[in-house]
C-alpha cells in the first residue's frame, strides 16, 4: 500500500469508527433509545469500548500471519477510539447515574466491584491515550514507550472481568464470547514469545526475518 | 345463471388471519430491519404496538398509587421474560408465538378440592380492577403499571386450603413451541416462583389479566400472571399454568440458578444490596436521574408487618 492509500484508509476506518456514536446521537434525537434510554447508552458505549480495544490488539497477530505490515498504521486510531468510547461510557455512568457528583462517584466505584473494575481499566487507558501521538514516542523512547503500552493486556483482561460482574447469568454468553477472542489474541501474544525466546548462549540461528518498520515520520 | 367457479384453494394455503392481520407488521418490520440494518440502527426495526382487546367493567380499586403510570410502549416493549429471549425486547418481539387461548390453570396440593380452571372461569371469579403499582425491578429499573385483575385470595374460598399449606408455588408455561428459549437452559425450565401463604394471601397480591383497560398483552404474561408489588419483579410469575399449595418452601428457578444473589423473599429492600449492585436506587422509566427506592417499594405500611421480628439481611 502506497501512502496515499494509507491515508484514504485511515479516513474510511475514521469514519465508520465514527458511526456507532453518530448512530446513538440520531436514535436520541428522533427518541429511538428503547424505553430505558440511559441504559441502551450505558450497553452501546461498553459494547464499542470493548469491540475497539479487541480490534486494537488484533492488529499485530493479523499483520504478523498476513504480512501486511501497513495494518500497524491503523492501530492508533483503533486505540483511540477505544479510549473515545470508554469515556462515553464513563460520562453515561458519572452523568446519568450520579449527576457528576465526584463523591458518589467514587462511593459507588468503592462499593461496587463491577463497578470498580469498569472504572479502574478507564484510568488505565488514560495514560496510554495521553502518550499515544508521535512526540510522545519519542520523548518516552520506544522501548519504555512500548512497556508502558503493553497495559493495554491488562486492561482488556479488567474489561473482561467488568462484563462478567455486571451480567446475570442469563447474559453470560456475551461476556463469554469477549473473554474467549481476548484469550485468542493474548496466546496468540504468549505463543510468539516463546517461540522468539533464545536462551542466553546460544547464537542465533538465522537473522530475524521481520524488518521493523517505522511508522513514526522523522 | 350466476356460476360459481369451485373454490380450490385447500385450507392449508389459506393464510392464518392472525397472520394476515400482521401483515402490515411484517412489511413495515421488515423495512425498516433493512434499512436499520444498513445503518447499524437496530431499535428502527421495533415496529408500534398493537394494542390489545378492552376489558368490560373494571374497577378502580383502593389499592392504586397516585404516580404517573409508564407509557404502554414501554411497559410492553421492555421485559424480562426469558423463555421469549433474554433481551429487554425480545419477548414483545417473540411473545406472538404464544396461544394464551385455550388455557388451563391446575391448582393442587393441600387442597380440598383440586381442579383445573379454564381462563374464561377465572376470569369470572371477582370483579376486574384496575390497580396502579409500582413495578421493581432488581437490576435496578422500575415503572409505574396500571394492572387489571383481582387479590390473589380469591382463588381460595374456590379451592378450600388445607390447615398443611404453608407456602404456594406458581408455576409458568414451558412450552418450547411457543417459547423458542426453552430450548436454551437459561434457567431451570418450567420458571417456578414461590410465596409464603400469608404473603400469597394478602389483598395487594394481584393475580392480574390486563393492563391499560386491556386483555395481558404476551409479553407481559398473558393470560394470567401474578402481581406482587412490594417484591422484585421476578417473583411475579408470568404466564402461570399451575398453582400449588405446599407444605415447604419452594425453590424458584433463580433460587437454584444463584441461590447467593436470589433468596426466597427478595422483598424491595433499599438497605440490602444485591451481592454485585446497590438497591438503594432505581432508574424509573422515562426518568434519567435515579430517584431512592422505597422500603417494600412503598408499601412498608401494609406488607412490614408480614417480616416482623425477621432478619431481612438474612432472609433477603
Amino acid at each position: 500500500m502506497n501512502n496515499r492509500q494509507i491515508v484514504l484508509l485511515k479516513c474510511a476506518v475514521f469514519a465508520a469508527s465514527l458511526a456507532p456514536a453518530a448512530s446513538l446521537v440520531w436514535r436520541a434525537a428522533h427518541d429511538r433509545l428503547g424505553a430505558n434510554p440511559v441504559e441502551t447508552l450505558m450497553h452501546a458505549t461498553g459494547d464499542w469500548t470493548f469491540n475497539f480495544l479487541l480490534l486494537t490488539l488484533a492488529i499485530t497477530p493479523l499483520r504478523t500471519i498476513t504480512g501486511q505490515h501497513w495494518l500497524v498504521r491503523l492501530r492508533r486510531m483503533l486505540g483511540l477510539f477505544a479510549f473515545f468510547y470508554g469515556l462515553l461510557h464513563f460520562l453515561t455512568f458519572a452523568g446519568f447515574d450520579h449527576a457528576f457528583d465526584p463523591g458518589a462517584i467514587m462511593h459507588d466505584v468503592a462499593k461496587r466491584p463491577f463497578v470498580a473494575a469498569g472504572f479502574v481499566a478507564f484510568v488505565l487507558m488514560i495514560p496510554l491515550a495521553a502518550t499515544s501521538f508521535n512526540a510522545a514516542v519519542r520523548r518516552l523512547g520506544g522501548r519504555r514507550w512500548q512497556e508502558l503500552h503493553r497495559s493495554v493486556y491488562a486492561i482488556g483482561i479488567i474489561a473482561c472481568v467488568h462484563y462478567f460482574w455486571l451480567v446475570k447469568i442469563t447474559a453470560i454468553q456475551w461476556p463469554l464470547l469477549y473473554a474467549a477472542i481476548l484469550a485468542a489474541l493474548l496466546g496468540w501474544r504468549a505463543r510468539e514469545r516463546m517461540r522468539k525466546y533464545q536462551p542466553p548462549g546460544v547464537p542465533r540461528a538465522a537473522p530475524p526475518t521481520v524488518q521493523p518498520i517505522r511508522f513514526i515520520r522523522r | 345463471m350466476l356460476i360459481k367457479p369451485p373454490i380450490d384453494i385447500p385450507p392449508s394455503e389459506i393464510t392464518d388471519p392472525d397472520l394476515f392481520a400482521r401483515r402490515r407488521h411484517f412489511i413495515r418490520g421488515t423495512a425498516a430491519g433493512l434499512l436499520a440494518g444498513g445503518f447499524g440502527l437496530p431499535a428502527l426495526a421495533a415496529a408500534a404496538p398493537q394494542r390489545g382487546e378492552k376489558l368490560p367493567d373494571i374497577r378502580k380499586s383502593q389499592w392504586t398509587v397516585d404516580e404517573k403510570p409508564t407509557p404502554y410502549e414501554s411497559v410492553t416493549t421492555y421485559n424480562n421474560f426469558y423463555e421469549f429471549g433474554p433481551d429487554k425486547d425480545d419477548p414483545a418481539k417473540n411473545a406472538h408465538r404464544l396461544k394464551s387461548r385455550p388455557w388451563t390453570i391446575t391448582v393442587e396440593g393441600e387442597v380440598k378440592r383440586p381442579q383445573t380452571f379454564a381462563i374464561e372461569d377465572v376470569l369470572k371469579w371477582a370483579p376486574l380492577e384496575e390497580r396502579i403499582y409500582r413495578f421493581r425491578c432488581v437490576e435496578g429499573w422500575s415503572m409505574v403499571v396500571p394492572w387489571i385483575g383481582f387479590s390473589f385470595s380469591e382463588i381460595a374460598r374456590r379451592v378450600e386450603i388445607t390447615g398443611n399449606a404453608k407456602y404456594v408455588e406458581f408455576v409458568s408455561l414451558a412450552d418450547a413451541e411457543q417459547m423458542p428459549y426453552v430450548r436454551v437452559p437459561l434457567l431451570d425450565w418450567p420458571y417456578v416462583e414461590g410465596l409464603r401463604l400469608d404473603e400469597a394471601m394478602h389483598p395487594l397480591t394481584l393475580l392480574a389479566v390486563g393492563l391499560y383497560g386491556e386483555v395481558m398483552p404476551k409479553q407481559n404474561g398473558a393470560p394470567l400472571r401474578l402481581i406482587v408489588p412490594w417484591k422484585y419483579g421476578f417473583k411475579s410469575a408470568k404466564a402461570i399454568v399451575k398453582i400449588r399449595f405446599v407444605r415447604d418452601m419452594p425453590r424458584s428457578s433463580w433460587m437454584k440458578s444463584a441461590p447467593q444473589e436470589y433468596g426466597f423473599y427478595s422483598n424491595v429492600n433499599p438497605e440490602v444490596p444485591h451481592p454485585r449492585w446497590s438497591q438503594a436506587q432505581e432508574r424509573r422509566l422515562g426518568e434519567f436521574l435515579k430517584r431512592k427506592t422505597l422500603p417494600f417499594n412503598g408499601y412498608a405500611e401494609q406488607v412490614a408487618a408480614l417480616y416482623a421480628g425477621m432478619d431481612l439481611r438474612r432472609n433477603y
